[in-house]
């Protein structure tokens, strides 16, 4: 059942961007980017990987879907209609192809889904699970690796978050609106004095 | 069994609403279709906790109905105001700027 349940969402996730492709009206490809974020993160959902469907979910169908609506207000609504394509199809698709047939062949000397002598679980998971609690010190596994073991690596994901909440701040409230009024006779005056 | 079928009809719905979001024609067609399916993906969510043997995953299926809740609201927003940086209130924001 979970097998079938992967192979509907892939095949919505395909038929998702072909309608990204095919549509002129930019508002609906935004809201059918946001629906392709949500069933991607279905899809992580039934990997088991919950943190990263949440991930996907909140930045990919939450966070851009905002941000593509204030790029959407400042910009137009419509796609340019373009007269006659620019180039051939057939090389960016051979490049397409061989690049996804180089992927799908990387894959095959991968570890199969969820083999316990995967490296991943040789590697340092085992150090994790028999000293964190005497080298750190915390009953849970994951925080101490986040916190301790790793805290490098979150200090500066804490930092790239940080810094995104910041410019998403500023973008949305320091934007400054174009003022379509005459300036009033005491602004002018109040000019002229500066100068 | 149950939880299979339900899984199916979900699925069902999923692909009527991309139906939807695809062919409009209006825009408010397209903003439900992205809200029905931000809705039926948290269903989805915790059909398929208890379809995987593993309800703990249940809570994150109410985080999902905050964001699709936050998501929508915003969109709404951009149409009432054209802008997301707007302070929000009940008035629409030519008469805001006219009483400036």
């Amino acid at each position: 059942m979970l097998d079938i349940l992967d192979i509907a969402l892939l095949f919505f996730m395909a038929v998702t961007a072909i309608s990204i492709l095919r549509l002129k009206n930019l508002f609906a490809v935004v809201m059918l980017g946001g629906i392709y974020s949500l069933l991607s993160a279905l899809i992580f959902v039934n990997l088991d990987a919950v943190d990263v469907a949440f991930t996907e979910a909140a930045v990919g169908a939450g966070i851009s879907t905002v941000l593509m609506l204030g790029t959407l207000a400042l910009t137009s609504r419509e796609e340019k209609q373009e007269k006659k394509p620019s180039h051939k199809i057939w090389l960016p698709l051979m490049v397409c192809i061989a690049t996804g047939a180089a992927l799908v062949y990387g894959t095959l000397d991968m570890p199969r889904y969820g083999d316990p002598n995967a490296p991943i679980h040789k590697h340092v998971a085992p150090r994790y699970i028999n000293d964190s609690m005497d080298e750190v010190g915390m009953p849970n596994i994951v925080t101490s690796v986040l916190a301790s073991y790793r805290g490098f690596d979150t200090l500066g994901e804490t930092t790239v978050v940080f810094t995104a909440v910041v410019g998403v701040l500023i973008l949305l409230t320091g934007r400054r609106r174009r003022d379509k009024r005459e300036p009033t006779l005491e602004e002018l005056e109040e000019q002229e004095e500066e100068v | 069994m149950m939880f299979a079928a339900a899984a199916a009809a979900l699925i069902v719905a999923i692909f009527l609403g991309l139906i939807r979001a695809y062919l409009g024609p209006t825009i408010y067609d397209r903003i439900l279709a992205g809200n029905m399916i931000g809705t039926m993906t948290v269903i989805l969510i915790a059909v398929h906790g208890f379809l995987a043997g593993r309800p703990e995953f249940l809570d994150i299926a109410l985080v999902y109905a905050l964001i699709n809740f936050i998501g929508t609201i915003a969109i709404l927003k951009y149409f009432r105001f054209k802008d997301l940086g707007h302070a929000g209130t009940d008035k629409g924001r030519e008469e805001v700027e006219d009483d400036a």
